[in-house]
């Protein structure tokens, strides 16, 4: 019983020299805190707000009026209750194979890009090709699928005058079932791949030229330099992009899929965030949608954490 | 430097590849470009690839330029840009200098809290009630205040300003500078390139946006242009286009070709100009990581 009793009598001291300190800090640099105020606020509100709301997924019923935490707690029923839908399995492998598509043909898409701009000589030349593939990047969304849209229309739309040349009856592309996935992932490649490929092209500039002079000498050629100086130079930055792009696994693009689904399409195009929109804001079955929410983020940062501890042990390189 | 013929062969395949997507990625603009402007009769019929216009005529724009819903939608957007990028400033020079301040207490912490936000959410109807409670659905503010701080273009402005030398901010101190006239006098003046930057991502966030009207705002008369072109370019619906026009059938496919170009027109003009800030916003990210 001595020692704490010690420890009581110290206490106020260490509070008192810590609580001076502070209050000497905050009145020195009280601008700064001031300052930081509307930022902690909005991360709060706008960050850790919803984070609260997700409560809502142990309950049944959320009422507006009497907030979150009068609602009745209903355990994992909510969870349960979508594990066991007619729709879970759908919604999981629709969008993990339109994820897994996108990364396998999409991932490489602009490495392969900047590793090919890499080898040009000519300055112009690989600056015009530059402005121009990043283009894309700046058309809205919704202009993407409006665009993809007009070029299926039967009324000789490109897509259709393509068939033409293969003597194939016109289609409404975005009412097939099957040509979901290879639209939106080439669209997705149409738009994005010049723009991601900054950043490989950024760790090229990066990679020493000496070792490039070495291999010279040393009578490598321009594909050995690539094997063994070029992509293990930019390897770290590789590994990075796509721990990232593991973290997003689960979320398939939402505003896209959205826009270019049409009820013929479910069958391929239903993700859980759109069935999340439908269910959640369309219906207004709150928390049900936020169980489905929840469960989707829970994997997502799983498989980020994962991707990251996988990446840390095999090649050092990691996100923190 | 001589080159072998190997060499030589893979340089031509190379140049070859990379003309072909210059011509991919500028291809659909062209295709809509002279679709727009094509003979509404001959263009429902051609089966043409649209290397050039068939036929002539600007009627569509007119149609287009007379609507007022993408008058109005426009109006809206231009504002939402200028006041949702104005706020998003703010919110971020202020998130960047704070934090970048290395005698901040609870520096780390925070930083943890802020960057664990871009790995886990809420989630879309947490954040739908949340800005529901606020008061904030169907009022403009539900279009810039959700949205204030993009936590990765946060972290792209902290690593810039953490760059600048400590030793101006503490001279400016000796000499009684508050950090209000630190920030605003010397730490964004020196950093006019990096708030190009973000000035130019945040608006065309803004531009683009389409998520946030889509699930706060209900009323018409609030709605910016991304939702107008999802009507008149998805939605299926030419009629839609017409609000006492009358546009007739044929053209209706013009009226959505000249949309998307008047709709992507202004930043595709611009854009070559300033691609140099883009690109250095891009680096700095990627830098960052």
């Amino acid at each position: 019983m001595a020692q704490p009793q010690r420890q009581l009598v110290q206490r106020p001291e260490i509070q008192q020299g810590k609580m001076s300190f502070l209050k000497k800090e905050l009145i020195r640099n009280k601008y700064v805190y001031i300052m930081l105020i509307p930022v902690v606020l909005y991360y709060l509100i706008f960050a850790y707000g919803p984070m609260y709301g997700l409560l809502m997924a142990f309950q049944k019923t959320y009422s507006p009026i009497k907030g979150i935490l009068s609602g009745e707690w209903v355990g994992l029923d909510n969870f349960k209750m979508f594990f066991n839908s007619y729709y879970f399995e759908r919604l999981i492998s629709n969008t993990l194979i339109l994820s897994l598509y996108s990364i396998l043909l999409g991932f490489p898409a602009p490495i392969i890009l900047a590793l090919l701009l890499h080898e040009v000589r000519k300055k112009w030349f690989k600056r015009t090709v530059q402005t121009v593939s990043y283009l894309p990047h700046f058309i809205s969304v919704v202009v993407v699928v409006g665009m993809l849209k007009t070029f299926s229309s039967l009324d000789g739309g490109l897509f259709n005058v393509v068939r033409g040349l293969f003597d194939l009856q016109p289609i409404m592309f975005l009412a097939e079932k099957d040509m979901f996935r290879p639209m939106y992932i080439l669209s997705n490649i149409w738009q994005g791949a010049g723009w991601s490929s900054i950043i490989f092209l950024a760790a090229l500039s990066g990679v020493d030229p000496q070792l490039y002079e070495a291999a010279k000498i040393d009578g490598a050629g321009r594909w050995k330099q690539l094997l063994h100086i070029t992509l293990p130079g930019i390897m770290p930055t590789i590994v990075i992009m796509f721990i990232l792009r593991m973290g997003a696994i689960m979320n398939a693009d939402f505003q896209k899929i959205l826009l270019m689904q049409t009820a013929p399409t479910y069958e391929t195009s239903d993700v859980i965030s759109t069935f999340i929109y439908r269910t959640g804001i369309l219906e207004g079955n709150y928390t049900y949608s936020t169980a489905i929410g929840l469960f989707n983020g829970i994997i997502n940062f799983s498989l980020l954490l994962l991707a990251n501890a996988l990446s840390k042990k095999v090649n050092q390189t990691s996100l923190w | 430097m001589k080159r072998s013929t190997g060499e030589r062969v893979f340089d031509a395949v190379n140049i070859i590849f990379l003309i072909f997507v210059i011509a991919v990625s500028l291809y659909p603009m062209l295709y809509i470009l002279n679709s727009s402007v094509s003979d509404p009769d001959r263009l429902i019929r051609s089966q043409s690839f649209m290397l050039l216009p068939e036929g002539f005529q600007l009627k569509a724009y007119q149609y287009v330029f007379q609507n007022p819903k993408i008058y109005t939608g426009y109006m809206n957007t231009l504002f939402y840009v200028v006041a949702g990028t104005a706020l998003n400033l703010l919110m971020t020079s202020l998130a960047a200098y704070t934090l970048s301040r290395k005698d901040l207490l609870g520096r780390k912490f925070l930083m943890k809290l802020i960057t664990f936000t871009m790995f886990f959410g809420g989630g879309m109807i947490p954040t739908f009630l949340l800005v529901n409670n606020l008061g904030l659905v169907n009022t403009p503010w539900a279009m810039i205040v959700p949205t204030a701080i993009n936590t990765f273009y946060f972290l792209i402005m902290k690593t810039s300003f953490e760059a600048l030398p400590m030793e101006m901010i503490e001279s400016a101190k000796m000499d009684g500078a508050t950090d209000f006239t630190i920030l605003f006098r010397i730490v964004l003046p020196l950093s006019k390139s990096i708030l190009a930057v973000m000035l130019l991502y945040y608006a065309v966030d803004h531009w683009n946006d389409f998520v946030t009207p889509l699930l706060y705002l209900r009323d018409q008369s609030l709605y910016p242009i991304q939702i107008i072109l999802r009507d008149i370019l998805i939605g299926s619906s030419t009629e839609s286009m017409g609000a006492g026009v009358d546009t007739g059938y044929a053209i209706g496919e013009n009226i959505k070709y000249a949309t998307i170009i008047i709709s992507t027109l202004p930043i595709m003009l611009v854009y070559p100009f300033i691609q140099k800030y883009f690109v250095q916003g891009a680096l700095i990210g990627a830098v960052k990581q």
